[in-house]
């Protein structure tokens, strides 16, 4: 019998790492799925001389994908720098626990997202973010990478389903190549409404579908 | 791993009763033939008389007549044909208005949505925080352009039981067909043909110990239906396709084994579940009616936990659950019945349905509670939410 997740995905799911809150942390921030409901928060301790992560711990919302990659993120993370520790991908995540279902990328992404919003919680509480930078069409590109698609697993952008981006006067408008009625097409609105709405120029944001 | 599986599933799919194989084996061995008329060979003679003789002990537990029953391949094809091929009947004659309610199974609710496509026009009957129609709605939603109502005997998810007594009463006051899916009510919850103005109801063998790939629909005499599957003569020329004998003599012998005594034994054990969970575990809510629900279902929703982690759990311990958690389905989409109760994502993401069969024993029941417990005890200790009130981390 084959089960969808790896033995070690189901171990990690088991058994979850560095699990809790840390009352006095340096960093946390929650993340949560529109596109299926789960949520991870995320709390780091950075060591104060040489900005590395003395301690990683999270909490989960969550189906066993979503729990699994919090697990193994707090042992991917700790003893990093925080640029270091920022650009730990989902693939890396995903192939220290010996790959994740595609379906399941939505919710297992959250904790990698969880981990750099924790950083950027701490940067920013310790003045270390730079300029906020105005919204182009390119940003809301990069956003977009962030948003999955549920029939692949990959972002909407690599997939090809973002069909056109429009900027007007700080109003967001994004076509989607989908029908209405596709079965994801409520996740995906969801979930780009939730990356797009809050960049801090952004007045309105609008998704349609191409039928 | 445990070693022995439990099965809490019972309403996706059931273990066969041996008494059921038995009494089909003759069918795949020996009258094997396609059932003919009389004038034929003694193999198909066989097959007929015992086709008739399937059909008679059905129609009998609805307490109709056999030329009312019609096999199909099970409770999806029913429905699809209760309302396709009312809709083909009447469409161009009567109207084009159908009224089924929010929480419908799928082979319902997507055979409306599939004719709303074709120019149909469909209302979706709300339902109160149980399951339950408001049968004042119902009454005001029939126009004379209305051609069917179809509303469930009971739900597939949280296993309210409509009162369709009085749901079919308004119909036929209405001059409206009536359809019931009775796919989880069959032999578990009566159900008269014979005093209810019901027209049409969709019953099938999986839910009860019988094969997969057989079911029927009661078409009461008289009622317009229009052929959808094309071929051959079959079903009264109704339904196109060879019989399955096989599954048609297991899916009558299985009528004869579901007792009333069995019943009250599946509601004691619900009975047990449900107190010992709502008792037992804080924060939790259940779904549905607490009396008027089907002897075999449990469904309570576990807050701040995820359904698909709570399966995962339990299946680590042996048993099979099943949850109407988003991250369980293939669609991303949380149960549209428990949406439909007006339930929030976060109770439709911990909800776990607990469906009972002849094969469950008490020591099962009080054994999944004791499981449950612990996994949700333990789903919870690494959960940001609910803390407060738990104080496992302050």
């Amino acid at each position: 019998m084959k089960f969808p997740y790896s033995e070690t995905v189901l171990e990690h799911f088991r058994h979850p790492r560095n699990v809790g809150k840390i009352e006095d942390a340096d960093g946390k921030s929650m993340e949560g799925s529109p596109a299926c409901g789960d949520m991870v928060a995320v709390y780091i301790k950075v060591a104060p001389g040489t900005k590395t992560l003395s301690d990683v711990k999270f909490e989960s919302y969550g189906c066993a994908s979503n729990i699994a990659t919090g697990s193994i993120i707090t042992e991917l993370a700790k003893g990093k720098t925080l640029d270091e520790a920022k650009k730990i991908t989902w693939k890396e995540a995903s192939d220290a626990l010996g790959g994740l279902p595609k379906i399941k990328a939505h919710c297992s992404v959250l904790a990698i997202e969880g981990l750099r919003s924790a950083i950027t919680n701490y940067e920013e509480r310790h003045g270390l973010v730079k300029e906020k930078t105005p919204t182009t069409v390119e940003v809301i590109r990069k956003r977009l990478k962030k948003v999955m698609n549920p029939i692949t697993g990959l972002d909407v952008v690599r997939t090809n389903l973002v069909k056109d981006i429009e900027l007007k006067d700080s109003n967001v408008r994004i076509v989607i190549d989908l029908p209405a009625n596709h079965q994801f097409a409520p996740a995906i609105k969801e979930e780009i409404m939730e990356k797009i709405e809050p960049l801090w120029d952004v007045k309105e944001v609008v998704v349609e579908f191409t039928e | 791993m445990s070693e022995r599986r439990i099965y809490l599933d019972n309403a996706a799919s059931t273990r066969l009763d041996e008494r059921v194989l038995e009494a089909m084996k003759p069918y795949f061995f020996d009258t094997y033939a396609v059932a003919t008329s009389e004038f034929a060979y003694t193999q198909g003679i066989e097959a007929r008389e015992a086709l008739d003789e399937a059909r008679g002990s059905l129609s009998k537990a609805l307490n109709s007549n056999p030329e009312e029953f019609i096999f199909t391949s099970g409770s999806t094809e029913s429905s699809n044909m209760a309302l396709k091929g009312v809709a083909l009947a009447l469409g161009k004659k009567k109207g084009k208005h159908l009224i089924v309610s929010k929480i419908e199974d799928f082979p319902v609710l997507h055979s409306a949505q599939s004719l709303e496509r074709q120019g149909f026009q469909v209302t979706y009957l709300n339902v109160d925080g149980e399951g339950f129609i408001n049968v004042d709605e119902l009454r005001n939603s029939i126009s004379d352009e209305t051609i069917l109502v179809s509303i469930q005997h009971a739900n597939q998810e949280i296993g309210t039981i409509q009162d369709i007594d009085g749901i079919s009463n308004i119909c036929r006051e209405k001059g409206t067909i009536f359809h019931t899916d009775a796919t989880h009510t069959f032999r578990r919850v009566p159900l008269d043909a014979g005093k209810m103005p019901v027209d049409l109801i969709t019953v099938s063998a999986h839910t009860l110990h019988g094969p997969k790939g057989i079911g029927g629909l009661y078409i009461r005499k008289g009622t317009p239906m229009a052929k959808w599957m094309d071929g051959g003569f079959q079903e009264f020329g109704l339904r196109a396709g060879l019989e399955n004998i096989p599954g048609a003599v297991g899916f009558a012998r299985m009528v004869g084994l579901v007792t009333e005594r069995e019943n009250k034994r599946l509601q004691a054990m619900r009975d047990r579940i449900i107190d010992r969970i709502l008792a037992e575990i804080p924060d939790t809510t259940l779904n549905g009616h607490r009396q008027k629900r089907l002897p075999q279902n449990v469904n309570i929703s576990f807050h701040y936990v995820e359904g698909e982690s709570i399966t995962l759990h339990l299946d680590m311990h042996g048993f099979a659950v099943s949850t109407g958690s988003a991250c369980f389905s293939r669609s991303l989409q949380g149960s549209h019945v428990i949406y439909g109760i007006g339930g929030d994502h976060e109770r439709a993401h911990g909800s776990i349905r607990i469906t009972l069969s002849r094969y469950n024993t008490m020591k099962e029941a009080d054994a999944v509670v004791k499981t449950l417990a612990g996994v949700i005890g333990e789903l919870r200790n690494i959960s940001p939410l609910g803390k407060e009130k738990h104080g496992k981390e302050d």
